[in-house]
């Protein structure tokens, strides 16, 4: 008996529900142990999902502002007929400029010695601008007018701290005293960042003059590729998944079209770009760089996504809808577009502008049949022009930047990406939206 | 663009059908006093279906047609003799195609009228320099039969255009005014217009067929044209990768193992990164995680899936490359000399990780929600803790899915192509050293296509080969996953 409640007091101690053995604790460490791991997964992908949305807008909002030189400026007759009469004209308006650019800095109670070559290291040749605007506008001669001036991208560089004085090397762009007049000019207000429009409206610079670069016309490209997506998948798609979804037999040739549609889903995108290269290009002879063949690859592209979101929601629509239009008279087919489609469309509305959102970002095709970024340096003339015409699309013209020497082009790379993703993420919203609206539970 | 103008005459032509076909059946009805078999729509709908469907089939088939036969004609014209050495008769083509490209132009801007176009030749006047006066672009010296090729090319094509517009617009009329004559109240327009639907239907469907025949081939001439002009040996089992720039006739190294070398290092990489990671997000979002934690971070992290690649190259290109070299390059953070520059097999690996994350997790997440709860309350009825369960009940159950997602994903890091170009390198090179720069088979595809427009030189049709090599190992990854995913999804319903 003393031997039984001694072993029961020595068993009680070890199989007490109320204090845990050793065992039990380590297999509860193992549990929170594992926990941990599933939290710092999550963790680390929004850990990598914030890092991402954080480099892309440190990055890319300073390609929103550019530096420019604003200053008051008059030019009278006697000026402007004195410089037309002169052999190097743009150089006697430079000289008229300059004048008033240093007066300006002296009337502002600022002492620096400002140099012609200084001056025209930071704002390039401003003769040219000037003319221009005095021959365009004869009437404004004698006004004062405030000109903004670009600053050259050096300069751009030293105002958003790309630049300074410390990493700057002296050279034919820019010298250290430059920096003297630039920092004068700032304080007196003459220098100064400025929303630069240009960069969403304007159109691919050349590989030397990264300030001048806009991404507007590619996103003309991009426009007119996702009208020739949308115009071709929508329709194709939906009537595919029809077929599919409503009235394919089961025979040979629809599982073969449909292992073909669950194959394509998973084809790398650059082999659709080979295709469009070899068919479009090679075999049809369509023109190069054209957004229409952009959108003809996509098309091919974004079809499977289109035919399985389509399916989704054309099998969620319930059989009696079908049953109770059969049973009035309606055929097979008037069920189909009087009844099922209709209830069906909000669902083949979103999937639609996923899909178009997913081909909005692809860029590897397109560099294969040639919209590579350099092709966009300007708007297409009119409407057929704008499917033909060699263009760029958003996603290439920032690969385009992002390949180029000159660290200039980085900061558009970035702004070109806080575009693309404004337009994806409207795109996203919208179909969220419709989702919400529209859903309906059956 | 003519061929606008056609497709609109064309859709007048239908839409004037609709109006005339629907009256002559209202008319036929209310003449003979006997009801319309169908809707007064349908009669109107069969006129326009025939006026439309056999007119753009016309187009269709003479678009594609038209550009073989023209080319046919022209290689006939071109001797041998101006094949030069190390050319073929595909550049020799393109030349043609580019001086009436050229021609064109010209006679639009006024340089030379549309006379001197058809019948000047190049061997009295010269055309080379008009051409290059008008802006238009000629590589070389145009020779008198280049000319009469580049003649004759032009009248084909402005002929076989003409010819297309007529017969379009006569199918198109044709075919409405048969339906027209064939539409009678007794008519079954219903009928007839739904069966064509119904084929129409099927058509649409089969463009994924077609898609799928398109890419084979164009991948597969290509391909046998690229073994013509160099070994297939020599690019399965070489193990140096050199194009020469220049193109034609160079001595160029194409292998394709150390472009596979890196293509598959990059992945696993990739995998490495994505997979535990993806997986244990699973797992917790599937197991653990409250309805509102589910709710907020399944669709953060799909976020990462949504965001296009080139946002990822970018990322890999000026931020982790750069990272990395801070912590690994010299006189770095670990005071090591591994990484010689930010394009590595580590940055372009560690990016596409991230962005195979919310793939590998949503997969697995749906996976490991198919395993049914009777597996999971038994195993809590036998004592187990929640991770004792996952990993010994609902892990097991759900391998094959898993393993399936994983190839999915796998397919999906060698195919991918923005985050290697920018981040991986462009040399193609045989090392263990995931800090040094190599290259992949799309990287490479890029390279030897972009701004390319003949395909002649093995530099350029090699991309084609690479092209097939990631086609059929993507294609084989996708079959093999699908199929086990298909398989134990049977298990369990």
């Amino acid at each position: 008996m003393s031997d039984a409640t001694l072993n029961d007091a020595a068993e009680s101690a070890s199989n007490s529900l109320l204090v845990p053995d050793e065992r039990t604790k380590r297999r509860h460490r193992a549990e929170a142990r594992f926990k941990a791991y599933g939290i710092g997964a999550i963790l680390i992908g929004l850990f990598f999902l914030f890092i991402l949305a954080f480099s892309i807008i440190r990055s890319g909002l300073p390609a929103f502002t550019n530096a420019v030189v604003a200053i008051d400026f008059t030019l009278t007759q006697e000026q402007f007929d004195e410089a037309e009469s002169q052999l190097f004209k743009t150089a006697a308006y430079e000289s008229v400029f300059n004048e008033a650019l240093s007066q300006t800095l002296t009337d502002k109670g600022l002492d620096v010695e400002v140099t012609p070559e200084a001056i025209e290291r930071i704002l390039g040749k401003t003769g040219g601008n000037l003319r221009e605007f005095y021959q365009a506008n004869p009437q404004e001669l004698g006004q004062p007018v405030s000109f903004e001036l670009p600053a050259s991208s050096r300069v751009d560089g030293y105002f958003k701290g790309r630049l300074t004085r410390d990493n700057m090397v002296d050279s034919r762009f820019l010298m250290r005293g430059d920096l003297d007049i630039v920092d004068a000019m700032r304080e007196a207000g003459v220098a100064k960042n400025v929303f630069n429009w240009n960069f969403i409206t304007g159109a691919d610079s050349g590989v030397d003059n990264p300030g001048g670069a806009g991404i507007g016309a590619s996103v003309v490209g991009s426009f007119f590729m996702m009208l020739v997506v949308l115009f071709l998948s929508l329709p194709i798609g939906v009537a595919a998944s029809i077929y599919l979804e409503e009235f394919a037999p089961k025979n040979y040739w629809t599982d073969m079209i449909e292992v073909n549609i669950a194959n394509l889903a998973a084809v790398p995108s650059i082999v659709f770009g080979i295709l469009g290269l070899a068919v479009f290009i090679q075999f049809m002879h369509l023109p190069q760089s054209a957004p229409l063949v952009g959108g003809l690859v996509l098309t091919l592209m974004t079809l499977p996504t289109i035919i399985i979101a389509t399916r989704a929601s054309l099998k969620s629509v319930p059989p009696s809808i079908r049953d109770a239009a059969l049973a009035v008279g309606a055929s097979k087919m008037q069920t189909v577009f009087h009844h099922v489609l209709p209830l069906a469309a909000p669902g083949i509305l979103t999937g639609t502008i996923i899909g178009l959102a997913q081909a909005l970002g692809e860029t590897a095709p397109l560099l294969l049949i040639g919209m590579v970024g350099f092709v966009a340096r300007g708007y297409p003339d009119g409407l057929i022009a704008g499917f033909t015409d060699p263009n760029s699309a958003m996603p290439a013209q920032i690969y385009t930047w992002a390949a180029r020497a000159d660290v200039g082009f980085y900061e558009k790379a970035w702004g070109g990406i806080i575009i693309l993703l404004v337009f994806l993420l409207a795109m996203n919203i919208l179909a969220i939206i419709l989702r919400r609206r529209f859903e309906r539970r059956w | 663009m003519s061929l606008f103008w056609l497709i609109l005459v064309v859709f007048g032509i239908a839409a004037v059908g609709y109006v005339l076909g629907r009256a002559r059946a209202l008319q036929s009805a209310t003449s003979q006093d006997i009801k319309l078999h169908s809707l007064p729509g349908y009669y109107g709908l069969n006129v326009a279906l025939k006026a439309i469907v056999p007119a753009f089939l016309l187009i269709f088939v003479w678009l594609v047609g038209q550009p073989i036969y023209v080319n046919s004609v022209i290689s006939g014209m071109i001797p041998d003799s101006e094949i030069a050495e190390g050319s073929s008769r595909g550049l020799v083509l393109a030349e043609v195609r580019r001086a009436a490209e050229g021609l064109d132009l010209a006679v639009e801007n006024g340089t030379i009228t549309e006379d001197v176009a058809r019948n000047g030749r190049a061997d009295f006047t010269d055309i080379t320099a008009r051409l290059k006066d008008a802006g238009a672009i000629v590589t070389s010296q145009i020779t008198q039969p280049i000319m009469r090729a580049a003649q004759e090319f032009r009248i084909l094509n402005s002929a076989g255009n003409m010819l297309m517009t007529g017969a379009a617009i006569l199918v198109a009329l044709f075919g409405a005014a048969w339906a027209w004559r064939e539409t009678r109240a007794r008519f079954r327009a219903r009928n007839v217009v739904e069966q064509g639907l119904l084929v129409m239907l099927i058509a649409a469907a089969s463009i994924a067929v077609l898609t799928t025949v398109g890419i084979v081939a164009s991948l597969v001439f290509n391909t046998v044209e690229f073994f013509r002009l160099y070994p297939a040996f020599d690019f399965f089992f070489g193990t140096e990768w050199a194009p020469s720039f220049s193109g034609r006739g160079g001595s160029s190294e194409l292998g394709i193992l150390p472009l596979l070398w890196g293509t598959l290092y990059i992945s696993v990489v990739a995998l490495a990164v994505a997979v535990p990671i993806g997986l244990f997000a699973a797992i917790y979002l599937a197991e653990y995680a409250s309805p509102r934690v589910r709710a907020f971070a399944k669709p953060m992290l799909e976020v990462l899936a949504g965001i296009p690649t080139i946002v990822y190259g970018l990322f890999a290109l000026l931020t982790v490359g750069p990272l990395l070299v801070d912590v690994f390059g010299s006189g770095g953070f670990l005071g090591v000399d591994w990484q010689g520059g930010g394009r590595a097999v580590m940055t372009a690996g560690l990016v596409m990780g991230i962005m195979l994350i919310p793939f590998v997790s949503s997969l697995s997440d749906d996976i490991i929600n198919a395993v049914p709860q009777a597996m999971r309350d038994g195993s809590y009825g036998l004592g187990a803790t929640k991770s004792e369960t996952v990993k010994q009940v609902i892990l097991p159950a759900a391998l094959p899915g898993i393993a399936g997602a994983i190839l999915l994903a796998a397919s999906r890091a060698i195919g991918e192509t923005m985050i290697v170009v920018l981040g991986a390198g462009a040399a193609g090179r045989l090392s263990l050293n995931p800090f040094e720069a190599m290259t992949t088979i799309t990287a490479k595809i890029v390279s030897q296509l972009t701004g390319d427009s003949d395909f002649a030189s093995p530099e350029a049709l090699v991309a084609f080969a690479l092209g097939m090599s990631l086609f059929v190992i993507t294609l084989a990854l996708n079959v093999l996953a699908l199929y086990i995913v298909r398989k134990y999804r049977e298990q369990y319903e």
